[in-house]
């Protein structure tokens, strides 16, 4: 196991080991550069995975304190839970559902496109799909995506047929079991998906891409990877002139260490990151780190979600098999008549009776309820996901309450916008006519979840007034700070974000090597 | 079923109480799981009486008119877990129950259903009931008891997953064609 001593000032130290920082850690492992490789949470493995949803979460998950506030409806059902993502080696990649879609084209160009939006603040992102589809290539071949590669798609199951019949009698085109990074094979060293119906608890059979259990080991195998677990990050420092020189991180008993570093990669989700860097505040940066444009922390977005379940007269079982079996893309186009801009995917979902009662309507009782709990296995599910509009409003910021270490935590405020809602309510009516197109005796409309897509508040921006990092995910400010995650998203776009942060983070890998050898970072 | 079992030498000391219950439906789900036909659930903290209130409460509060006492009992344990770790949880069961009977004008448990959820209904927004609700919501529908009573066959791990036990087994609609969803082998 490789070590490096906390004055090496050589290495290159990566904040969070999920989609983002694992990919980029592996990625310059292979290039021989040194990596100290900080992960908050504890290291599991698939033999350590549980098969019951509670225990999976209590395992897996971020449960440290956060608050809320804004209009959303999660400020209401779970106003210290904003977000369902993971505190684990792997992150929330341990969690993900595995679908892995490219973003369209003209979703890069969303202010372009979509015009000015009253109440939003759309941006063209400093990217385009054209420079980011060799990337795109590379890891749907690192992540075994389905479809991709002469890699069959996955077989659907029971919920996905009740989706694809539905979908079939409305007239929409595009649906299959999709693209997913989830071996419908044995390939790479891993396991053909046998259908567990855990893919939320963590694949026991490995057989969908993490990267607790491909990038990483990939990575201690090169000799330049030191992976800290249970050591989270909460303060960047800087030397004099301005460039990050050494994060200071808590181990599991509290103690604070400080590591050297020669760049500093942050991937903490983009919740933790913006507030590590509002965090790391000093006289030279008095309102965080790399936040001189004032933009660090603005422009949450979580995508407008939703589910519709739906009771049927015959038994669908609908948690035997991959959670995410298949999806519709009809909506994803853009098409203002709709009455909104964006577009969203439509997914199958399932939860076993643990999430069922916590998710299918919070805070409800009585009959009503229980009625639906007592149709369990006659029902089918599907989650909406769509491009919800960045808003300077909705954003973290530092909250009054302070955590085991007394350093304040993320308040997450979210205003929904026009759009959003607009767009939620044509899901909610589509969602139910497909049900309703193959028998349904009753729909359902299911709130969001807890936010597992936490995207856009360190964006990427052509000019730095506009954001906080250039299409590198290279700070505006600080030349050697990176942002490696979901937080570097200019718009949300439709698609499900794993494999677009995985593209950038390999794309930041080659970046980052070549502005070692020409010194620009 | 290790829940189930009473711990002889705990009950001999007898800090908390004891939930006892028969099994209503003989050939239920559960009754087909069980060694006997009686149960018996041990309270750390939480006296006898207080712990077969509480499971009437969760009880209306969650209607499974074909679920057993059995299962409910979870969320009384889940109940005396909190209580156990925090003084001031009795109290506020004790006193929640006290206002249900004062409501009542009477024993709360004595009336019919209907007026014992009308009653609930007129608490719902108070400390106590968001306790048992917020405490019953994550017990209640998650143990293998409930598991059985739902139909949810839990953990698939140990079968090798659902590749050749259903995942694919719907016959009231069409199968989807082989583009949309290949063959698994």
């Amino acid at each position: 196991m490789t070590t490096y001593s906390f004055d090496d000032d050589s290495v290159v130290i990566i904040i969070g080991s999920g989609a983002g920082g694992g990919t980029l850690a592996n990625e310059l492992c292979q290039k021989g550069i040194p990596v100290v490789l900080l992960e908050a949470g504890e290291r599991q493995s698939p033999a350590t995975f549980i098969n019951d949803e509670w225990p999976s979460f209590a395992q897996l998950s971020w449960g440290d304190t956060r608050t809320t506030s804004g209009t959303w409806q999660i400020a209401k059902d779970f106003p210290n839970l904003p977000a369902w993502i993971c505190k684990t080696v792997g992150g929330t990649t341990t969690h993900w559902a595995g679908a892995s879609i490219r973003l369209q084209d003209h979703e890069f160009r969303a202010r372009q496109m979509y015009g000015e939006v009253k109440g939003a603040n759309l941006l063209d992102w400093p990217l385009t799909l054209a420079e980011l589809e060799p990337y795109y290539a590379l890891a749907e071949n690192k992540m075994g995506v389905t479809r991709t590669n002469d890699i069959p798609g996955l077989a659907g199951n029971n919920n996905f047929q009740v989706m694809y019949n539905g979908a079939k009698k409305l007239g929409y085109k595009e649906c299959s079991t999709g693209h997913m990074a989830i071996n419908s094979r044995g390939r790479d060293g891993r396991a053909q998906c046998m259908q567990l119906g855990f893919c939320f608890q963590g694949c026991k059979m490995g057989a969908k891409w993490s990267t607790l259990y491909t990038e990483i080991p990939a990575a201690e195998a090169t000799g330049k990877l030191d992976l800290r677990t249970q050591a989270h990050a909460v303060r960047i420092e800087h030397d004099a002139k301005g460039r990050a020189n050494a994060v200071v991180y808590a181990d599991a008993k509290g103690q604070l260490h400080r590591q050297q570093g020669r760049i500093v990669a942050i991937a903490g989700n983009a919740i933790e990151t913006p507030r590590l860097l509002l965090n790391s505040s000093s006289s030279m940066f008095p309102h965080g780190l790399g936040n001189g444009a004032g933009m660090v922390g603005k422009h949450y977005m979580r995508h407008t979600t939703g589910s519709v379940f739906a009771e049927f007269n015959d038994p669908v079982h609908f948690y035997r098999g991959t959670i995410m079996a298949g999806l519709i893309s009809d909506e994803s186009r853009l098409d203002p008549d709709r009455g909104f801009v964006g577009g969203y995917e439509m997914e199958t979902i399932s939860l076993g009776p643990s999430f069922m009662a916590a998710f299918f309507n919070p805070g409800a009782w009585g009959r009503d309820f229980t009625r639906v709990m007592d149709n369990y296995t006659h029902l089918a599910g599907m989650w909406l996901v769509g491009e919800d509009m960045p808003r300077d409003t909705n954003r973290i910021t530092l909250s009054d309450t302070k955590d085991h270490l007394g350093i304040p935590v993320a308040n997450v405020h979210y205003d929904d916008h026009p759009n959003d809602l607009a767009m939620r309510e044509h899901a909610f009516k589509q969602g139910s006519a497909i049900y309703e197109a193959v028998g349904a005796l009753k729909t359902h409309r299911v709130p969001p979840y807890p936010s597992t897509h936490n995207l856009g508040t360190c964006r990427m921006s052509l000019k730095e007034a506009d954001g906080v990092c250039n299409k590198h995910g290279q700070s505006h400010e600080v030349p050697n700070l990176f942002i490696s995650d979901g937080s570097q998203f200019t718009t949300s776009a439709a698609e499900n974000p794993t494999l677009t942060i995985v593209s950038l983070a390999i794309r930041q890998a080659d970046f980052i090597e070549q502005a070692l050898k020409t010194k620009a970072a | 079923m290790q829940e189930l079992k009473v711990n002889r030498r705990r009950f001999l000391q007898g800090s908390g109480g004891l939930l006892l219950g028969t099994l209503m439906f003989g050939s239920g789900p559960i009754a087909l799981l069980a060694p006997s036909r009686s149960w018996a659930m041990e309270m750390h903290t939480l006296p006898s009486d207080v712990a077969s209130q509480l499971l009437l409460v969760v009880r209306r509060i969650y209607p499974h008119d074909r679920m057993e006492d059995a299962v409910y009992a979870f969320s009384v344990k889940a109940l005396d877990e909190s209580a156990s770790a925090d003084p001031s949880v009795l109290p506020q069961l004790v006193k929640g129950l006290a206002e249900l009977d004062a409501l009542a004008g009477g024993k709360w448990s004595s009336l019919d259903e209907n007026q014992q959820v009308a009653l609930l209904e007129k608490v719902q927004h108070s400390d106590f009931f968001k306790r048992v609700r917020g405490t019953a919501v994550n017990s209640l529908y998650s143990n293998e008891l409930a598991y059985e009573h739902f139909g949810y066959e839990g953990a698939s791990f140990p079968k090798g997953g659902y590749l050749m036990r259903g995942f694919n087994d719907l016959e009231w609609l069409p199968a989807a064609p082989a583009d949309a969803s290949p063959s698994a082998f």
